[in-house]
């Protein structure tokens, strides 16, 4: 399935987003899982809200780091969502 | 912890109790069973998902036996959560009352994994060596009432390999969130069985193919894992993405090991939670040091580029079927042993007569 950039993602209703003050780094928690997140996937799922698109949410991001990440967001993105941690609509 | 060769586990596995009202023979429980009076206090369990949570652990199974034969269930896992921890009760569904689920969900537990046996009743009581079905239907209901992430996990073997399409369905029916379907691994009792449970190559191909087809029909309702019959693959399966490497269980009497399995390895002494720190114990046991990094491997393993992927398969298996731990997992077909699982395929065969697992020495036939 390729993604696009209008697509809506949200996280996969079983996961949840924690800061692990062991490993001073945000994980992604579902079913028997556990996914390590560096800054910028932290920062890229905390917009996954099921309301911002992709572009949307590169365009957050953009922003905030000055260039253009449209390009690693989909990349990023896609990733999780072949594992179905993210849906999208 | 320190930063240093050891990585940060992420899974504890608590198996608080051996007891269990099922006698299932593909249990991965070991032979040699302890009894309840040397079970670890609530006390002394919390302590230890303490120290796990210090230690990295993020997900944490209560399991067993049957967990739900303590009485201390509820209590551990509102302490999970006050921790942190992302808990999965690992249960038969036999215990699971409305009111213990209300105080379990009350505290904090997220998800609920029971077992079936079997869409068919009759197969399921027969495996379970008691009539627990309809317990396990009420405790489905309950799981979902109480909104509970919910898995259904189904351990395949020759007897109910052939209707893993009824069992798919009865899964979805009941609101599964997620489904396991994991082949029988050949350890402890299910080793024990292991000529009774072996499926056919046909049996597990037509099962492969039914699964695949049914992962992609349930797509985004309930996920699917098929957990691959390993005698049947051409290399072994990578033992937790390696020993000591972020997976560790703690036993009914606080022994540590790095592997559910690893008490078959009689060649090694596991320090118990009881004499020593969950950290001590994850970073200095000779028990976890013994087949971290790839300094103990043999050849084939040693010069060979799949090293990094299976490492060498798992040593529980290899020690059971070679008598030697740091052999390669016989499973791999570079492996000079593979001859091993070759003849036990072979020799499965004719209708199955289980020996039932019990924690006494008392032994049971099947009809």
């Amino acid at each position: 399935m390729t993604i696009t950039t209008a697509a809506i993602p949200a996280l996969w209703r079983l996961a949840r987003i924690e800061f692990d003050p062991v490993r001073q780094q945000r994980v992604l928690l579902y079913p028997e899982g556990v996914v390590l997140l560096n800054d910028t996937g932290g920062a890229i799922l905390e917009l996954c809200d099921g309301q911002r698109s992709i572009a949307e949410i590169a365009s957050v991001l953009g922003e905030r780091y000055h260039c253009d990440v449209t390009a690693d967001v989909l990349e990023y993105l896609s990733q999780l969502i072949e594992r179905e941690l993210v849906r999208v609509h | 912890m320190t930063p240093g060769d050891t990585s940060y586990p992420t899974t504890l596995l608590a198996e608080l109790t051996y007891r269990c009202p099922l006698h299932c023979p593909y249990c991965s429980n070991p032979l040699r069973m302890t009894g309840a009076r040397d079970e670890m206090t609530t006390a002394e369990w919390k302590r230890v998902l303490s120290e796990a949570r210090d230690l990295g652990v993020l997900q944490l199974g209560l399991s067993g036996g049957e967990p739900l034969a303590r009485p201390d269930v509820e209590e551990l896992a509102a302490h999970a959560r006050s921790l942190g921890l992302y808990t999965t009760l690992v249960t038969s569904g036999v215990g699971f009352t409305r009111e213990r689920a209300r105080k379990l969900r009350d505290g904090g537990l997220e998800h609920v994994q029971i077992s079936l046996q079997d869409s068919d009743e009759k197969t399921a009581d027969l495996v379970a060596g008691i009539k627990v079905v309809g317990q396990k239907m009420a405790a489905a209901a309950i799981v979902r009432e109480l909104g509970f992430v919910f898995s259904v996990n189904v351990v395949l073997h020759r007897a109910n390999i052939d209707r893993v399409a009824e069992i798919i369905e009865l899964a979805a029916r009941l609101g599964a969130d997620r489904l396991e379907l994991a082949n029988t691994q050949y350890y402890g009792w299910a080793l024990e069985n292991r000529r009774a449970l072996m499926p056919t190559a046909e049996q597990v191909a037509a099962a492969a193919d039914v699964a695949e087809k049914a992962t992609l029909v349930h797509k985004g309702r309930m996920q699917i894992l098929y957990v691959l019959p390993d005698y049947y693959e051409s290399y072994p399966k990578p033992c937790y993405a390696g020993w000591g490497k972020h997976y560790l269980v703690v036993v009914p009497d606080g022994r540590t090991l790095p592997c559910h399995g690893a008490t078959q390895i009689t060649t090694l002494r596991f320090d118990s939670v009881r004499d020593r720190s969950l950290h001590w114990i994850w970073q200095q046991s000779p028990a976890f040091v013994a087949f971290r990094g790839d300094e103990w491997m043999q050849e084939p393993c040693r010069s060979c580029s799949r090293k990094a992927v299976d490492f060498g398969g798992c040593r529980c298996q290899a020690f059971a079927l070679t008598g030697d731990a740091t052999a390669t997992d016989p499973v791999c077909t570079l492996s000079p042993k593979r001859s091993i699982i070759d003849t036990a395929i072979r020799e499965a065969a004719g209708s199955p007569s289980y020996r039932y697992r019990y924690i006494s020495l008392q032994k049971a036939e099947a009809h």
